[in-house]
């Protein structure tokens, strides 16, 4: 009767995991964005010291009113989505053009083409040097500029996925086009393209994650020359913490969080399982 | 040229016979099939906006360049000696790789210990799973922002252990210059536990059941089936969590400036930070300086700890 206490015990935590898990999501997740969130409904003179409690009356409407004038919120969205679209367009078709070939060619020169190409993933970009470069390239503080840095930063990322689900797919597809005497650039786009979707989804995901959150290589770049969600939340910040205007930080820190939010809760099965399967082989 | 010539078409490599088509040279066969040139937009756009600003970095970084003159002029190794020589250099390596080492252990510890607790595919585990997902989707700047409210020494956090213990309770989270740099490693860990945790899940699912089955029969405990069996079996998903933790705070800068700012005394200023810092004041030379000091610290630093890490999947 030596296993009796032992089968009790996992149907102990069997009952008790559920209990577990919703009390460890309300505190460590519940208690921050329910600040975030009662917070950006309070007047100003409610949220000067940011508490849990709820706003005597709500001032959501009003607050999102102000950020959205003064945050200048559509001229960023804009701005973002005028980085974040060619970026991922311009990485995804280079990118997969590239890793195609690099996956298929088993040479030493493509062997050391494809360390150079993924070698980005580790190496920290130079980024005060690059704002010297574009300078020089007539592109300083251009959305163009912009879109050139993050497709160099983040190629390195879609290479290498891409090229290990490549090395995945057997050839003979592309012999039978290749046989019925299509191009190469044909077999790219008509054969192999359309069995790299899910792959592709995993890097657009990811790729908009970074690009649509960043800031540190968007001061360097196009800081005060071109607005982008992060950067107008830095201003905004930046001007409403020195006036105790948490309120409206907050505030924008919702309207800037639900696109990303909204596309997520869509798409969310296949989000997570492009995350897990491109991570762990 | 002997790699080239162990490539034939995976089809027929099955077979026995050699294939009845008379073989091309392969090399003139990937040229059709598989041009080079494909290749040539990814490598122009990263040697121009990746890979020669890394050379420059190696240049800028001995000059005196900065924006309070036109001309700029070589100095020699003097930006390096000028940051040794105040101590911010060492301080700000200390400050980069504490910082990384404290968001590795805490992002997968939090990161695996989630995913232990929401292993079964319950619906009510699924729900909850989305939910650590949140943050991971934030800016991280307003991430910063939101523990910078919460962290305040009249903020919820003090509140609340106020209310619990019933004793005033008024710490300066993010003001205290020895734990501060742990407190801010906790948030970057909480931004993004929830990507460990899917990569941890997923390298859960890999384990075949009848192995623990087996187990089980042989009389081991969960316990022991857990740490015998599932944690060797977890090390691919171990080395791209560790590996990413690192990167991803190493060049880190969004948290730290929004919660800190580099503060208090700037003993959280990372590297990033004081490149940042540097370059708003107008010291190119000394921020491509540091620049140069975290591309070499990373790479240094990064391969190794993924060689390592690979090798010992390959052991275990």
């Amino acid at each position: 009767m030596t296993t009796a206490p032992r089968l009790s015990d996992a149907r102990v935590w069997t009952r008790l995991q559920p209990f577990v898990a919703v009390l460890l999501g309300a505190i460590v997740i519940g208690i921050p964005l329910w600040l975030v969130v009662v917070t950006a409904g309070k007047s100003q003179g409610e949220a000067l010291a940011p508490n849990l409690a709820l706003p005597s009356q709500w001032h959501l409407w009003e607050n999102f009113a102000t950020v959205w004038t003064a945050g200048e919120i559509p001229a960023a969205f804009f701005g973002s989505l005028l980085v974040v679209v060619p970026t991922v367009a311009g990485v995804l078709v280079v990118g997969s053009l590239a890793s195609w070939v690099l996956a298929r060619r088993a040479t030493r020169l493509t062997a050391v083409l494809y360390a150079l190409a993924i070698s980005g993933i580790v190496l920290p970009p130079a980024v005060v040097t690059v704002v010297l470069l574009l300078r020089h390239l007539g592109l300083a503080g251009t959305a163009l500029g912009m879109i050139g840095v993050y497709t160099g930063i983040y190629l390195s990322t879609v290479i290498f996925f891409v090229t290990g689900f490549v090395r995945t797919i057997p050839v003979s597809l592309e012999e039978a086009a290749q046989i019925d005497g299509a191009g190469p650039f044909t077999v790219f786009r008509r054969v192999v393209l359309p069995m790299l979707r899910p792959v592709l989804a995993t890097a657009t995901i990811l790729i908009c994650l970074y690009v649509w959150n960043d800031v540190f290589y968007a001061f360097f770049v196009v800081g005060g020359r071109l607005d982008t969600l992060p950067l107008n939340l830095f201003r905004v910040a930046s001007a409403g913490l020195y006036l105790n205007n948490w309120h409206l930080v907050f505030a924008y820190v919702i309207l800037m969080s639900l696109p990303l939010v909204a596309v997520f809760v869509v798409a969310q099965r296949k989000i997570i399982s492009g995350i897990t399967s491109g991570a762990v082989k | 040229m002997s790699t080239a010539q162990q490539t034939p078409v995976p089809v027929h490599s099955g077979t026995q016979t050699p294939a009845p088509v008379p073989r091309r040279p392969p090399g003139t066969a990937h040229r059709r099939t598989h041009p080079m040139w494909f290749i040539a937009p990814a490598l122009a756009i990263l040697g121009v906006f990746f890979f020669l600003p890394t050379l420059f970095n190696f240049v800028y970084a001995f000059t005196d360049w900065s924006s309070f003159k036109s001309d700029i002029n070589a100095v020699g190794i003097e930006n390096f000696t000028d940051l040794a020589a105040d101590g911010t250099l060492f301080s700000a390596l200390r400050i980069t790789v504490v910082y990384a080492v404290l968001v590795a252990v805490f992002q997968n510890a939090f990161g695996f210990a989630l995913a232990v607790l929401l292993e079964r595919d319950t619906r009510l585990n699924r729900v909850v799973r989305v939910f650590f997902l949140i943050p991971v989707l934030m800016s991280a700047l307003a991430v910063g922002y939101v523990f910078q409210a919460l962290l305040k020494p009249d903020g919820s956090l003090n509140q609340l252990i106020e209310a619990v213990t019933r004793h005033p309770f008024q710490y300066a989270w993010l003001g205290d210059t020895t734990w501060t740099i742990v407190v801010v490693a906790v948030i970057h860990a909480w931004k993004w536990m929830g990507l460990s945790m899917l990569i941890y899940l997923a390298g859960l699912k890999t384990i075949p059941e009848d192995l623990l089955e087996a187990a089980h029969i042989d009389g081991a405990s969960r316990w022991r089936a857990f740490w015998a069996i599932k944690s060797p079996l977890l090390a691919p998903a171990v080395t791209f969590n560790v590996a990413t933790a690192l990167l991803g705070s190493m060049n880190g800068f969004d948290i730290v400036q929004a919660t800190t700012g580099g503060g208090p005394a700037r003993t959280t200023e990372i590297l990033n930070i004081f490149i940042y810092r540097t370059f708003g004041q107008g010291l190119f030379a000394q921020a491509t300086t540091m620049s140069l000091v975290l591309f070499l610290l990373v790479a240094l630093m990064a391969f190794p700890v993924i060689r390592f890490l690979r090798k010992r999947e390959e052991i275990l």
